[in-house]
């Protein structure tokens, strides 16, 4: 028998019967010394049946035709209301002509409301339209990156830090605030030498908090999508995901250092 | 599409059952599975590779933390159901109905934080790590937390034991 002390871990997982068969015996023969700590041990185990015996009929309850599965696979196939048509034809108008190929990988699925997906689709957003602007991409140039660093932190009222992707070959150009339905986003803009352009959009999320790295795409729009301790970032450009996942990766590392 | 049947419809029991205990209302708990049902469908291709419990759990809690929020700030409505009799087996006798009820009335009184890790660990069998990881906090703030639960359900359990006692002994002399 081992002598590592037992600790109020052990006896909950004693309790939950997750301990290896010899440590498991540890505790009970520990158990059996101490009787005080036994009865606690035996009141947590007896609530963990009550529970689990009470609570057993709800999973035997007939599942209720709104919560077949089969039921909402096919609506989700068969795309959702006709609202986000109306839309997506709205969205194409305003885009027009260049941009309208935006919603082009979209159809017939339903825009993304919430998540990873919806980040993406912004982010994406942001790119069609800021992107080729040669006029003002930006608001804030990169000259004044302190003062955007501090105006989208106070905004998205969170801590937001501008990505530098200098080894990447990618400088910074600017950022701006955009709207999304979301709330507030900050996007960072960079460029190349070749005059390639990138866009990185950050916000608090509401769900996957802290979601893997996840590739996107949106028409020839494409990039990765994450989350970190409630933030989600996207990066996204018109370039070849193999080229995009390591800047993606590069920073996602700086945001963690904050 | 399909390993998406097969890997979540079997899942849907429990996630009502979690729900059901956590918000205690039948309509509403049902609501939330089918919501959640809904975004995991949608978002299928975003989950991690391996078993989609965790995940699913994860979209459900979400949800029914932000539907406590809502209720909150639309000020205090809360709607705790009695279990019907028809919950338990027939020949359930009617001192154990009790300890079910109590039992779960107890629960119902504990903070949600507490509630919720105690469902998902002793009720519904996740692993530690992946409790951590559906309540989005470290693992050590799982076993301390844990741990309170347990601690304050028995307290609630002892001191309304000597209680219900009385209660029985008098259903007892009514009969």
């Amino acid at each position: 028998m081992s002598h590592r002390p037992i600790t109020e871990d052990d006896l909950h997982a004693y309790v939950d019967g997750v301990l290896e068969p010899e440590r498991q015996a540890e505790v009970a023969t520990y158990l059996e010394a101490h009787p005080d700590i036994g009865r606690r041990v035996a009141g947590f185990s007896e609530q963990r049946e009550l529970l689990r015996t009470a609570l057993a009929p709800i999973a035997d309850e007939p599942l209720p035709p709104e919560l077949s599965l089969s039921r909402i696979i096919e609506r989700n196939r068969q795309g959702r209301s006709p609202v986000w048509w109306a839309i997506a034809v709205v969205l194409l108008v305003c885009i027009g002509g260049a941009g309208g190929w935006v919603l082009r990988g979209e159809m017939p699925g339903a825009p993304a409301t919430a998540g990873l997906a919806a980040l993406a689709q912004e982010a994406t957003y942001s790119y069609n339209v800021y992107a080729p602007d040669h006029v003002r991409p930006v608001e804030i140039r990169a000259s004044d990156s302190a003062q955007l660093q501090q105006w989208t932190s106070s905004r998205l009222q969170r801590p937001v830090k501008v990505p530098d992707l200098a080894t990447a070959g990618y400088r910074l150009m600017g950022g701006r605030l955009v709207a999304t339905s979301h709330g507030p986003a900050a996007m960072f803009m960079y460029d190349d030498d070749h005059g390639q352009r990138l866009v990185v959009l950050t916000r608090p999320m509401a769900t996957d908090q802290g979601a893997p790295m996840t590739p996107q795409a949106n028409g020839d729009v494409a990039g990765f999508s994450w989350a970190d301790g409630g933030m989600g970032y996207c990066l996204v450009g018109q370039s070849p995901s193999e080229t995009l996942r390591p800047i993606a990766n590069e920073v996602r590392r700086q945001a963690r250092v904050i | 599409m399909n390993d998406m049947l097969l890997l979540v419809e079997p899942l849907i029991p429990a996630l009502r059952r979690y729900a059901r205990a956590l918000v205690r209302n039948h309509a509403t708990a049902d609501d939330l599975v089918q919501d959640c049902l809904e975004r995991a469908v949608s978002r299928w291709h975003q989950r991690r590779e391996g078993d989609p419990r965790p995940w699913l759990f994860t979209i459900l809690h979400n949800l029914a933390i932000n539907q406590f929020r809502q209720s909150k700030t639309r000020g205090p409505h809360v709607t705790i159901e009695e279990t019907s009799e028809s919950d338990f087996g027939e020949d359930a006798v009617q001192e154990r109905k009790l300890m079910y009820q109590d039992v779960l009335n107890k629960l119902a009184r504990l903070p949600e934080d507490l509630r919720s890790i105690l469902l998902l660990v002793a009720v519904e069998d996740l692993s530690y790590a992946d409790a951590a990881r559906v309540l989005d906090i470290p693992i050590g703030t799982v076993m301390s937390r844990l741990s309170r639960a347990r601690e304050r359900l028995q307290q609630e359990m002892e001191g309304a034991a000597n209680e219900r006692s009385g209660n029985v002994v008098a259903l007892r002399s009514a009969k």
